[in-house]
């Protein structure tokens, strides 16, 4: 903790709402990257709330062109940055959110993995398109209440799981994966860290609850954040050379109630809904911490 | 197993269109390559590939899944700083479109190579201009070859006027698909030195990505500022004209070539009471037939952005009747180049020629039709079958 630097590189002063998990997000991983970095960001949320002219928060190069595209340009970057430094090459960030990340720059990321460009990807997941107000999107856990998956007297809500987007990231090869969760900025940082330093694609994926858009009260984000780890909703885990290792391993699982409950998009649950819920939330909690005793599972 | 036909620098060779627009994009240096195959388009790629591989070229050859990704990671490497190339066309260029549109906001003074081809459904490799009309207004200067030679020769011009500190817009050399992309004719290839000598090293100036001096770009504009950056990049169009017709006139020094003013080519405009008016390949077709008559001549638009206004006026002065061939349609209306032509034409007799639509051939007697029917009340689909 005393070695996290005390330099922001994510001013305050935006346009976030209060209580944004996002934002907290944004300013820890701006603080793993430090001073040598250039960051390609996805349009969304934290693009829209840190950079409207002629004012932004970054203090570190900064890029933005599309939604669908960080991986992209930000691979274009990193090309750039290879033919112009021989030594001490500025580190490739680039951030989306889920939306941008799970679905419609999901092609633009595969690519990069693949090629091998030397960046970290971070995601920060607040499972919805909410920067347009809140619509559903690849990451959006099912009966979960948007805009567009309205909890109605046919449809309950969402109707998907989200994809286990950290999975398919491993199997693609890349170096480095992490899931993350702004309940817990130092190993955020930490995560974010390593994944720059170590040579190739990296990917983190932090879980940054949105007020709005999950109907929470603006002081309950890091309360909300936290059960998610807690009930293994969020399971918190890194792939390094294809081994899986949980960082916060559990011994008993806190009933997801307890997380449901502290969100609107999820009050209008039936008992057995919830069951179900819990019961593909220890499924996949298990799943992931069934791996870690494999060895190496992922290319 | 070398692709390429043998060739040497300084001196002429017989190459194809996509060779010429490759070996010109060499010899310009650019640090990063990014482009995804597309018919016709996609012997540019190989031949840029083949020289990497080969290591004759010193560049980071970026293999992009989709032409979104590749005009994305081209624009990502131009704003880090260095030059780039890229190539594309069609259906390529259609998925690309939003990008093209941030380029050039951005202002970023990209290249990019366009094989001309025609637009599904339904799906056709052939060439027409479907595919730079479409993307007509994403603030792209367009400049449209004729020939071979002309393809070498504005690609190294297109990084010139590009990166003009009044400009920095980006370009596309647009050339027909298969018509010049996969046609034979010799090209004097410039040598290294030359090219050298025409166009410095690339040097990013005000915006780029750089640690050393943090800067962001592609910010949110409110209804307060975005006029303005619309207004300016209009402003860069506008002085694009005048830089174009410099950059004509310095190659024309450099290497003993140039195109018309650099904007539009007048031939046998002089005592021509009937003028065509086209681009790209079809205006050597339309060459050929104008030597036959007398009183006819043949206004070759090279800049379509920026439109060359005042040219085309001054060159339509003696003019009685206009004859527009298009190889694009706006549907609903007209042929694109036609009604801008028409917008602006002093000569009230003027009328449009829907030709060459999905790669069909123009001959010398589709032209001797629009000759013989030129500025009569009527637009025409040359050769259809209705």
């Amino acid at each position: 903790m005393n070695n996290l630097p005390e330099k922001e590189y994510f001013a305050s002063g935006h346009n976030a709402c209060r209580g944004c998990g996002p934002a907290i997000a944004m300013r820890w991983i701006a603080k793993a990257a430090g001073d040598n970095t250039v960051i390609a960001h996805a349009t969304g949320c934290m693009e829209v709330i840190s950079t409207l002219y002629p004012y932004t928060s970054w203090k570190t190069p900064w890029i933005h062109s599309a939604f669908e595209n960080a991986g992209a340009v930000g691979s274009g970057v990193e090309a750039a940055l290879k033919t112009l430094y021989s030594k001490n090459r500025p580190n490739v960030l680039m951030i989306g959110g889920d939306g941008s990340t799970f679905d419609i720059g999901f092609q633009a990321l595969s690519g990069a993995i693949q090629r091998k460009h030397n960046f970290c990807y971070v995601c920060y997941d607040n499972e919805a398109y909410q920067n347009t107000g809140y619509q559903r999107s690849g990451a959006t856990p099912k009966y979960a209440r948007t805009t567009t998956t309205p909890y109605g007297k046919v449809v309950h809500g969402n109707d998907t799981w989200q994809k286990p987007m950290p999975l398919i990231i491993a199997a693609h090869g890349a170096k480095y994966i992490a899931t993350a969760s702004v309940s817990n900025v130092v190993d955020l940082y930490n995560k974010v860290k390593k994944g720059l330093e170590i040579p190739g694609p990296a990917y983190v994926q932090v879980q940054t609850p949105c007020v709005p858009g999950w109907g929470i009260n603006q002081a309950s984000t890091i309360q909300v954040a936290k059960l998610g780890v807690e009930t293994g909703a969020y399971p918190l885990y890194e792939i390094e050379g294809g081994k899986v290792k949980m960082t916060r391993k559990l011994e008993k699982l806190v009933p997801v109630k307890k997380y449901l409950e502290l969100q609107a998009r999820f009050r209008n649950l039936s008992e057995d809904e919830v069951k179900e819920f819990q019961s593909r939330v220890r499924y996949w909690y298990k799943y992931i911490e069934s791996l870690e005793s494999k060895g190496k599972v992922f290319p | 197993m070398p692709l390429f036909g043998k060739f040497k620098y300084g001196g002429k060779n017989v190459i194809s269109g996509s060779d010429a627009g490759a070996i010109a994009a060499k010899l310009c240096r650019p640090s990063v390559i990014s482009a995804y195959p597309i018919t016709p388009q996609t012997i540019i790629v190989e031949r840029l590939a083949e020289m990497v591989n080969n290591g004759e070229m010193k560049a980071e050859m970026v293999k992009v899944e989709s032409e979104h990704s590749a005009a994305s990671v081209q624009m990502g490497a131009q704003a880090t700083g260095v030059r780039t190339i890229g190539a594309s066309c069609s259906q390529g260029l259609a998925l690309m479109n939003e990008i093209l549109h941030v380029i050039s906001g951005l202002r970023l003074p990209c290249v990019m190579m366009v094989a001309n081809r025609a637009l599904s459904a339904p799906i056709s490799i052939w060439n027409d201009h479907s595919d730079t009309m479409a993307s007509r207004d994403t603030g792209w200067i367009q400049l449209h070859c004729e020939n071979n030679q002309e393809i070498f020769d504005t690609v190294i011009q297109a990084y010139k006027i590009a990166e003009d500190k009044n400009v920095m817009l980006p370009i596309m050399p647009c050339f027909d698909g298969y018509i010049l992309s996969h046609l034979y004719e010799s090209v004097n290839v410039a040598t290294q030195s030359q090219v050298d000598n025409f166009l410095p090293a690339y040097k990013a100036v005000h915006h780029y990505l750089d640690p050393k001096r943090p800067i962001t770009i592609g910010s949110v504009a409110p209804p307060n500022c975005y006029t303005e950056f619309k207004f300016q990049q209009q402003k860069a169009m506008d002085k694009a004209l005048k830089v174009i017709k410099k950059v004509n006139s310095e190659f024309s020094k450099e290497f003993g070539r140039s195109y018309g003013n650099g904007l539009v080519e007048e031939y046998k405009l002089k005592n021509a009471d009937t003028v065509l008016i086209g681009m790209g390949s079809v205006c050597g077709t339309i060459k050929s037939v104008v030597d036959k008559h007398k009183g006819v001549g043949l206004l070759r638009i090279k800049s379509f952005r920026p439109f060359p206004t005042e040219d085309i006026v001054r060159a339509l002065s003696n003019a009685k009747r206009v004859a527009v061939v298009d190889k694009a349609f706006s549907f609903g209306n007209a042929g694109p180049l036609f009604t801008e032509v028409k917008a602006v034409s002093p000569v009230k007799k003027i009328n449009g020629f829907i030709m060459g639509l999905g790669g069909r051939s123009i001959t010398e007697k589709d032209i001797e039709f629009v000759i013989k029917n030129a500025g009569v009340e009527k637009n025409f689909w040359v050769n259809v079958n209705e």
